[in-house]
């Protein structure tokens, strides 16, 4: 008998053997398979976010100047725009006015922010896809807002951000600076912070440092630190990723030491029967390797299989819970497919190999007893 | 039909469709993700946009690399954190190594 047949024949006999016991084995893959599906859809769903926050945040500015007074951010005077003009390499500073809206019909937070070039003029707004959604009080086209003095204003909606953009623009609302300076109250002359461009990117690190020394009051935050805050926030050993997969590799693991600790009854005799029937140990070790393997890759394939779905067709709805928090505005948006080998070759690593090679050892404690005493449950 | 048989063909099935999504999915979306991402660059260029739309329950945890070192003490001196997305995302990450 070839090697091939021998195998395909342990298979076979397997398979019977499982479906022998068809409802312990089915639960037994339910749990697996729901376990491989919930780590993997944590990796694909935090690496593509990952992938999406490096391409997309490629273009913020530069750098950002804040200025900071009694330790909390404060506004920044516009005189020091012609401070940090002076500075050998830097090419243009522009004062960025921006800020939050608490909307209490919506009871959400909206980012308000106003444009130097704003084309629809004053007293109008251009709005993400998300404000539309949870706003509650759109009267026509007519937008209300309560000004910081208490005064009523309201905006006219003009234009609406498109809806494949809402992972930057969901709660966003655009307006003029006068409209903003209005229901802000931020008097002229003033900014929320400064955004610096640079001749040569390079030269980031002495720009930031020359701007520390000349506005001691203030602090800068480059474009590589927003990136790599970015790439932190969604790397699998730290921030969101490793508080979902913590609980489910534990999970994981009581699963794998369970199995691990023994053999029922009927799985003792079963092996004793074979070994009294003239069945090598390392035969029955092979059945038992094959059990592993026929548990864990349909596991592994099922769980991988629904995750991707899960992910990449349906933008990760289980996660949208744990995201939103208790905001009540979260964007529509699908992350870009992106998973590669080293990824499946880690959550391979992971989730098949250990279950099989584990599966061996109460196995090969019950295969080199004597097979009378095991028959006999001694 | 041996059982084995029909178990490989099902894990064959398995594998192939797994090998569409991951090779020819990405190709056949790749134009609609790729417009969307242009748009959405070209809007954090002019738009001066510094953070991702994720978690908008908090302005630290709507913008997280704009917070300061103190927002979580925002509401009182004892107010650690009380909005759930702030136990799941990390402090910015200039806060972890020395920098200008």
């Amino acid at each position: 008998m070839s090697w091939m047949e021998r195998q395909r024949s342990f298979l076979d006999f397997t398979l019977s053997s499982m479906l022998r016991r068809k409802w312990k084995n089915i639960s037994l893959l339910l749990v697996y398979t729901l376990m491989v599906f919930l780590i993997s859809s944590v990796v694909f769903f935090t690496n593509g976010l990952r992938h999406e926050a490096e391409t997309i945040l490629q273009d913020a500015p530069e750098m950002i100047v804040q200025r900071t007074m009694a330790g909390r951010q404060a506004l920044v005077p516009l005189g020091y725009t012609k401070k940090i003009k002076t500075i050998r390499g830097v090419r243009r500073v522009k004062p960025r006015l921006w800020g939050y809206y608490y909307h209490p019909a919506a009871q959400a937070n909206f980012t308000i922010m106003s444009l130097d070039d704003y084309p629809h003029g004053e007293g109008t707004v251009e709005v993400g896809a998300g404000v539309l959604r949870t706003w509650g009080t759109i009267q026509g086209n007519d937008l209300y807002f309560r000004a910081f003095d208490g005064e009523a204003i309201d905006l006219r909606l003009v234009k609406t951000f498109t809806s494949p953009s809402e992972l930057v623009t969901s709660d966003l609302i655009l307006m003029s600076k006068g409209t903003f300076r209005r229901l802000t109250g931020i008097p002229e002359g003033f900014a929320t912070d400064l955004a610096v461009t640079m001749r040569n990117t390079r030269e980031s690190i002495t720009i930031a440092e020359k701007v520390s020394l000349s506005l001691p009051d203030t602090r800068t935050i480059l474009r590589e630190e927003i990136l790599r805050t970015y790439a932190a926030l969604f790397d699998w050993r730290g921030g969101y990723t490793i508080v979902l997969l913590v609980g489910a590799f534990l999970a994981f693991f009581i699963f794998a030491w369970d199995k691990a600790t023994g053999l029922n009854a009927e799985e003792r005799s079963e092996i004793g029967i074979l070994k009294g029937l003239g069945w090598d140990t390392s035969d029955i070790l092979m059945i038992k390797f094959w059990e592993g393997i026929v548990v864990s890759l349909t596991a592994f394939f099922l769980g991988v299989l629904a995750a991707y779905i899960h992910t990449f067709l349906f933008s990760a709805p289980f996660f949208e819970h744990a995201l939103k928090g208790w905001a009540v505005l979260y964007p529509a948006f699908q992350v870009q497919p992106s998973v590669d080998a080293y990824q499946l070759a880690t959550l391979f690593s992971l989730t098949v190999l250990p279950y099989s090679f584990i599966c061996l050892v109460p196995a090969w404690k019950v295969a080199s007893s004597d097979p009378d005493m095991v028959m006999r449950q001694v | 039909m041996r059982k084995s048989t029909l178990y490989l063909l099902f894990i064959t099935v398995n594998g192939v469709i797994l090998a569409f999504l991951f090779l020819g999915y990405p190709i056949l979306t790749e134009e609609t993700h790729n417009n969307r991402i242009t748009e959405e660059k070209k809007l954090v260029h002019a738009l001066g946009i510094t953070d991702l739309c994720l978690f908008t329950e908090a302005r630290y945890t709507r913008h997280p690399t704009q917070t300061d070192l103190h927002s979580a003490f925002q509401d009182h001196p004892l107010a650690l954190e009380h909005f759930p997305s702030g136990s799941l995302i990390s402090p910015p990450h200039r806060y972890k190594e020395p920098g200008p």
